[in-house]
């Protein structure tokens, strides 16, 4: 245990950030979240309520299902009431309208990419855009070799040219953290840009 | 401090992975009663007389004490080594007897820069 919930001074005092980890299976979300997490990482089955509408319905009703998702958690104390929350999110093209929950008062969002696979962050990439949550494309390398020049990783995912690509190497510590840092930067950048234009 | 210590034992650890199935846990239970709750939600203790109540289970007494000052319920489930789904059953029950509120986490915005600075200067000393 990092700290102890005693060491805390005023219950409402603890302010949480939320930092998503998304991307395709195997891209390294788990390993990103266990490598910066201060806990080891729990991985946890999550409930996520999924709206969907009746199409053939005369009465507009709604339904609501839920689908288990199986979810990495990590955590980050900045200091004894600002902590960060880490959440590892599968990234699969059936999930990401359930993503709401989660994302609801997210700082941002790591996407997480596999140069041998980079379609399967498409989704994710998807959802951010769609939603205005900032993010970072951190191209996790496995073996140290990055196939491909970052340019051209922005340019297959068609993205906008301030959303920072970061080459990672997710088992390492450090490298992580610069994915997080990067990220937070980003979002401070978009918001000053955002007010003064 | 009612923590459940792991077992100690040479044929039993950690990686036999748990002796008590999470069931056992929650007296039965096997879903959260009520509204539902969020990950990041904060769970408070109510009244602290409330660990002399009897018909407690070890982990709820154990919740009890360390939401005597609010904690995020994920929080309870990484550091008593307890899934959260088992957590949720755990504390929806406490809830249903008025043990404990829950109230959402403040979560700090981007527009609070200085925030947002101390993040960056804090994550950089990971």
């Amino acid at each position: 245990m990092a700290y102890d919930v005693s060491d805390r001074t005023a219950a409402d005092s603890l302010m949480t950030i939320k930092i998503l980890v998304a991307g395709g299976f195997g891209a390294g979300k788990t390993t990103l979240v266990g490598s910066v997490s201060e806990i080891a990482p729990l991985r946890t089955e999550e409930t996520l309520s999924e709206r969907s509408e009746m199409v053939d319905s005369l009465y507009g009703v709604e339904q609501k299902s839920t689908t288990t998702v199986a979810m990495d958690f990590g955590r980050i104390t900045i200091r004894k009431d600002l902590v960060v929350y880490l959440f590892g999110t599968p990234g699969q093209q059936r999930f990401w309208f359930m993503w709401d929950d989660l994302a609801y008062g997210a700082l941002g969002a790591v996407v997480m990419a596999d140069e041998r696979r980079l379609a399967d962050c498409f989704p994710s990439v998807d959802y951010f855009e769609a939603k205005g949550i900032p993010f970072v494309v951190a191209v996790n390398c496995f073996d140290g070799v990055r196939r491909h020049p970052l340019e051209s990783i922005t340019q297959a995912l068609n993205l906008a040219p301030d959303v920072p690509v970061i080459a990672c190497d997710a088992r390492r510590r450090d490298s992580s953290r610069d994915v997080l840092v990067a990220l937070a930067e980003h979002a401070i950048a978009r918001f000053r840009g955002r007010r003064a234009a | 401090m009612t923590a459940v210590q792991p077992p100690q034992s040479e044929w039993l650890d950690q990686d036999a992975g748990p002796v008590v199935r999470p069931y056992a846990l929650t007296g039965g239970l096997t879903r959260p009663s009520g509204q539902r709750f969020d990950l990041l939600d904060m769970v408070g203790v109510v009244r602290r007389a409330a660990q002399e109540m009897p018909h407690l289970t070890p982990e709820q007494a154990e919740v009890l004490d360390r939401c005597q000052i609010p904690a995020p319920l994920v929080d309870l489930a990484a550091d008593m080594n307890l899934p959260v789904g088992v957590i949720r059953i755990l504390v929806s029950d406490l809830r249903e007897r008025g043990l404990v509120t829950i109230h959402r986490a403040r979560q700090a915005g981007v527009d609070d820069l200085k925030i947002m600075q101390e993040v960056v200067d804090g994550l950089r000393r990971i």
